[in-house]
Parts: C-alpha cells; structure tokens; sequence
C-alpha cells in the first residue's frame, strides 16, 4: 500500500481459510474448519455467547494463537508461517481496559511498536502526538502520565491510539468498551465510528453486545460453538431476516426499533406542514389549517425558523400569533436517525415532531406513523447484497485480485462501503468473495441513490451511498466468472 | 569495648568492609541466579510448587553444617563462603521472584505479546520490571538474613566479621572476649541496616512511578 496517496494506510482484506484449532488433544476444536473473508477497509463484528471461538478467531488473525490447520491470507500474502512477532506488529490490537503496559507512559506505550520497527526518536514523538490528538487527548496534558492516572475510557483512548501508531492496514479489537460505563462507551463508539471515517481500516471486533455490533459493524458475523458461523451480513439484513432462532435470541428484542438506527429523517416522507407567518392574524392561519384539514399550523419566522406548533384550539384563544421562540419544540434534523425522532415525539407526547434542516430551516412534518411505516419497509428492503463468504463447510473461495488496490481507489472517494452495492448472491455460495468484494472502485459503481425502494439506503454517512437494488456492480464486471446475482 | 574499639578499628573497619563486600556480592549474583531459576519455574505450576517448596526447605538446613560439609569439597576460604552465603540468598529472592512473575497480569502479557513484542522481549521490557518490586522485597529479606550467616565464613576462614564473634566465643571469659563477640554483632547489625536502607533507594529508582503504590 505504499504507493497510496494517502498518507494512511489503509485497511487490507483479510482471508482465514479452512482454519480449525484444537486444544490438547480435545475431540471438539474450538474453531472448526472456519472460512471468513474480511473485506477490505471494513468493520466486521464478532458476535456470539461467550466459548464460541470467536475471541479464538480473532487471536488467529494475528497469530497469538496458531491455528492447527488452515490458512491465513492479508493482503493477498499468505501470512500463516511468517514470523509472528513480525507479523503482529503490522497489526493493531487492543484488547479490553486498553492493555496498557503499566510501568511505562502513555507516550511510551504508543510508541511501542514505532519504537520496535526502528523509528527515530523525533519521528515517533511526532507520531505519539498525533495519534493522542486523534483519540482527543491533549498531547501536552497526558503524554508523560502513566496508565494508572488515567481514567477507563482515557485508557481505552490510548490503547487504541498505541494501536494505530505504525499505522496498520489491519486493527483487530477484543471487547474493547467491555470494561467502560455506558456513556463512556456510546462516545468511545463514536469516535471509533469518526476515526474509522478517516483513516478505513480493516477492522475486526469481538463483543458481545450486540447493539454494539449494529452499531459499528459494516458486517456481523453472528458465531455458535466451535466458530460456526450462524450468519454473516449487514447488520440491516441480520435483523430483517435473522437466520433462524439462534440468532434471533441473540438480537434480543425490539429488532425493529434498532433498524430505526439506520434510517435518517431526511429518508422518509416528510409531510408538509400548515404555515403562518408572526405578522398574520390567527384567524388568517386557523383558517388555513381548516381548509387543509390539518389540526396544527407551524409558525415561522422571517428566515423559516420555527417559533410556534399552534393548535387549532390555540389559534382559537389567540389575538396575536407568537413573535419568539417556544423552546419545547419537538425539533429533529434531517440526519437525525429515526430512532432520535422517535425519542423526541414520545418525550413531547405530540405522535409528531418538526423537521429543520441547516440552520434550522423547517423541511416539514415527521410522525409515528411514519416512523412505523419505515419500520415495515426496513424489514421488507432489508439491503441484498452479497455477503462475504463465512462458513464451516471448508468451501474455499478463490481468491483473486484480493482487493488490495481497492482500499486505494476507495481512500480518496470517502467511502469504504464498495461492498454494499447491490450484488446479491447468496452468502456462502462459490462466489469469488475475498476478490469481488471489495476490489471495485467506490464512487464509480455507486448509483446516486433513492430510486429504489429503499429509502434508507446510504444513511449511514460512513457507509458512503449504498445503491440500489440491482445496479450492476463494478465488482460483477472485473469478476465475470462470477454467478450473476441478478441482472 | 570503647578501648577495644579504638585499639582496633581499623581493623574492624576492615572486616566490615569485606564482610559488606562479601554479602553484596552474593547478593547480586544471588538475584541473577534467583531470577534465572524463576524464569524457568515460573509458567508451570508444578515448578513454581518445586520452587516454593525448594526455598522452604533450603532455609531450614542449619548454615553451620553445610559450610562444614562445603570444606570436604572446596576446602578452606572464599569459596565455601560465597556458595553458602549465595545459597541462603537465592531462597528468598527465588519465592519472591516465582511470586511476582507469575503475579504479572496476564492481559497485559497478552497486550505486549499482540502487539509484536517477542517471548523474550515481553520477559525483560514487561514482565521482569513489573516484577521488579516484588524481587527487591526478596533482596531485602535475603539481605537481611545473609548478613549474619555470612559471620559462619570465618568457620571456613572466609573474610567478614565472623572471626571477632568466633575468636570471641572461643575463649569466652578470657579478656575482651566480650568485647569481641559485641563488636562483631554490632557490626553485622549496623551493616544490614545500610544495605537494607541503600535497596531501598535502589528501588525507589529503579521502580517505574507507574507502579509505584
């Protein structure tokens, strides 16, 4: 990746193939005959009960635990004899608490690895700097102080900085926001969700909160015993359609209010709203809003701003509409996802609430009921597109073109999500996974989007513009030997 | 005892000297043959119970009949005195090392381990200085102890301060004899005291103030 223009490297793809551990002598491996493909520059999610084996897979990308058989391929190069400790230090990893070493300062735990792959002093100092920065720490304040001065979530902040500081194209993370109180791991999500924005890497997550993996995975893979892969998707898709009741039980309820988090106000069909202006008498409005047989009549300012959500009973009893801003507004913006618009109805008990967009600029009308219908299209729609290859059955896919240019074509277009183009063979059939996955260039295959029936499609601002249903892919077109998934 | 002191203090001074010597010699290469025994113990857990029960074992043999035993083989001198006293040293230090290394939290090795540092590298950048404390707190005690069962060398007419309590104690009622044994003492006494306040210095810098309690 050193011809990139980007300064970072970005992420590369990753193949564990056929790959089974057994412990001692045990007859039941913990991992057994696994093939995963990781797309490249992407975030996948392990997820499962505790003893699944996917902590164990996860060990083995990096090689801290050797796989019995099987393979492991990064980047097109097959890594699975290669010095381990070289092999590690190309390879991010943070682990839970951050696994700070506790005698050292926080700048000389990030500049661990620079320091063990030869870097200069100045160099790595610089670099030390940069990454505090990115996980917003203030260099000066926290460079020089040790672990046991920091806070849990300042601690995971370092660990995942130490993590990116030779600037691997692969970052690998066990629980990571496991031993953090709530809040702190909704911003440290967050930011991992704005680092990831910024620098695409190829990141593989263990947890076991699922919500956790909705929320950052581009791709989950949902594990049984012995790494057995249950499903392997998008999150929309898992919770649309979960693959049996394993997998059900372990969403848990309320699947349906968490797809809400996909969705974007902007996405669904606004209403329009009845209009009045401060200098109109109220009768004027009342009128209106009878005329439009509406209940509700929203008044805006000079620079479209709402003031006021005035009731016909209100409009009744005025003499004078309002000239100032009522501040309990149910306000939501445009990129508020439908689960905050949701809040926001049921905490103003109005079943509605007033889109604005920039500057607060009314755009219309959001209600429950909408919000429920989005609920139904999201399970009907549930993005189709083709999965990478995850499965038990030791099918190996072939491996071609490996997608280790693609990161680079995709660096400069912003988005990472190549693979959420609509292609949809289903997962685990032959197709050329590891390759077709993610060796297409972004922008070009991404149809400006909204002409399907998916009104939530490219919501999620990190995902880039996922397209429509069907749209030829570029990936299809450099992979003809490839089952067309649909035309 | 004033007067004999002062009639003697150079010599005394000396005998301190050799005996201080002598104990801190031991006592580093005590450390580094603890360390060395712990690093092979350490992982497994019937050797750290091997270790454990070696350490507790080895206190109890009187110093007095292995540095007579040691005269059959190595004759008179340095070397059954060093062997003896390193012998008692390494003990403490061997449980104490066993105990901090095992001690070392596992995520972190597992930490230093993920991110590319060697078995080896792990062993003497990560866990020996999270160990460090626990190991000095063994010198310490080996200090202590050594001090006085260096005074047997003078049995194998090794160096130290053992001669003026033996001289003494043989011709007990005899002049100064008193006075012999009380300085001898005293000496020991004295000198475990500065060692054990110059380990305690040492740790203090040695000690990263990332793991200081």
């Amino acid at each position: 990746m050193s011809e990139n223009t980007d300064k970072s490297s970005t992420g590369a793809a990753i193949l564990i193939e056929n790959v089974t551990k057994r412990y001692g002598g045990g007859k039941k491996p913990a991992v057994d005959q696994l093939t995963l493909e990781i797309p490249a520059g992407q975030i996948v999610m392990f997820v499962g009960p505790s003893g699944c084996g996917k902590t164990t897979t996860l060990k083995m990308i990096n090689r801290l635990i050797e796989p019995t058989e099987g393979r492991l391929i990064i980047n097109g190069e097959d890594v699975t004899d290669i010095n381990g400790d070289k092999l590690r230090r190309k390879i991010g990893y943070v682990i839970q608490a951050g696994g700070l070493l506790p005698h050292l300062t926080v700048a000389a735990n990030i500049g661990l690895v620079p320091k063990m792959l030869g870097w200069d002093k100045s160099r790595i100092a610089e670099r030390v700097d940069e990454l505090l920065d990115l996980v917003s720490l203030d260099a000066d304040t926290y460079r020089d102080r040790y672990p046991k001065e920091l806070s849990g979530g300042q601690q995971q902040r370092v660990g995942v900085a130490r993590a990116l500081a030779a600037d691997p194209p692969v970052l690998l993370m066990d629980e990571p926001f496991g031993a953090v109180d709530p809040i702190t791991r909704q911003r440290l999500q967050d930011e991992l969700i704005n680092i990831q924005a910024e620098l695409h890497k190829t990141i593989v997550c263990v947890t076991h909160d699922f919500d956790e993996a909705v929320k950052l995975g581009d791709w989950i893979a949902v594990f049984d015993e012995g790494a057995r892969i249950v499903q392997y998707d998008t999150p929309e898709q898992i919770l649309a359609n979960p693959a049996n009741e394993f997998v059900e039980n372990f969403i848990g309820s309320g699947a349906g209010l968490k797809q809400l988090n996909f969705a974007r106000v902007k996405d669904v069909d606004m209403r329009p709203g009845v209009i009045g202006r401060p200098e109109q008498k109220p009768a004027e409005v009342l009128e209106l809003v009878t005329l439009a047989e509406r209940r509700n009549a929203v008044i805006l300012d000079q620079r479209d701003r709402p003031l006021a959500w005035l009731s016909r009973e209100q409009l009744k009893r005025m003499t004078e509409l309002p000239k100032t801003r009522d501040e309990n507004l149910p306000l939501v913006s445009t990129g508020s996802t439908l689960n905050d618009a949701l809040d926001s109805m049921l905490q103003a008990s109005t079943g509605s609430a007033i889109v604005v967009g920039n500057r607060d600029q009314f755009q219309g009308l959001i209600s429950v009921e909408t919000v429920m219908n989005a609920i139904r299209e999201l399970r009907e729609n549930a993005s189709r597109q083709q999965a990478p290859v995850g499965n038990n059955t030791g099918e190996i896919p072939r491996v071609n073109g490996h997608g280790d240019d693609a990161a680079e074509d995709e660096a400069g277009a912003g988005s990472h999500a190549a693979v959420r183009t609509g292609r949809h063979a289903a997962p685990g059939d032959q197709a050329p996974s590891a390759g077709g996955s993610a060796a297409e260039p972004a922008s070009a295959s991404a149809e400006p989007e909204t002409t399907s029936g998916t009104p939530w499609a490219g919501t999620r601002p990190e995902q880039g513009s996922s397209a429509a249903d069907g749209t030829p892919s570029g990936g299809a077109a450099e992979n003809p030997d490839r089952p067309e998934g649909r035309p | 005892m004033s007067s004999f002191f002062a009639e003697r203090w150079e010599q005394i001074l000396s005998a301190s000297w050799q005996h201080f010597s002598l104990v801190v010699q031991c006592l580093i290469l005590a450390t580094v043959i603890a360390i060395l025994l712990a690093a092979l113990c350490y992982r497994s857990r019937g050797l750290t119970s091997l270790a454990n029960n070696v350490s507790a074992i080895g206190l109890t043999i009187p110093s007095f009949a292995l540095i007579g035993l040691l005269i059959i083989p190595f004759g008179f001198g340095v070397v059954p005195a060093v062997i003896v006293v390193v012998f008692f040293a390494v003990l403490p230090i061997l449980r104490n090392a066993v105990v901090g290394l095992a001690g070392v939290d596992a995520s972190t090795i597992e930490a230093a381990r993920g991110i590319g540092m060697s078995r080896a590298k792990t062993f003497f950048r990560v866990e020996l200085p999270l160990a460090w404390p626990v190991i000095l707190a063994g010198m310490r005690v080996s200090a202590q102890m050594t001090m006085g069962i260096a005074a047997v060398a003078a049995y194998v007419l090794g160096p130290g301060l053992g001669s003026y309590i033996f001289s003494g104690l043989s011709r007990l009622g005899g002049a100064n004899s008193l006075e012999s044994v009380a300085v001898g003492v005293i000496a020991v006494v004295i000198l475990a005291q500065i060692l054990d306040a110059a380990l305690l210095i040492i740790g203090r810098l040695t000690t990263s103030r990332g793991i200081r309690v």
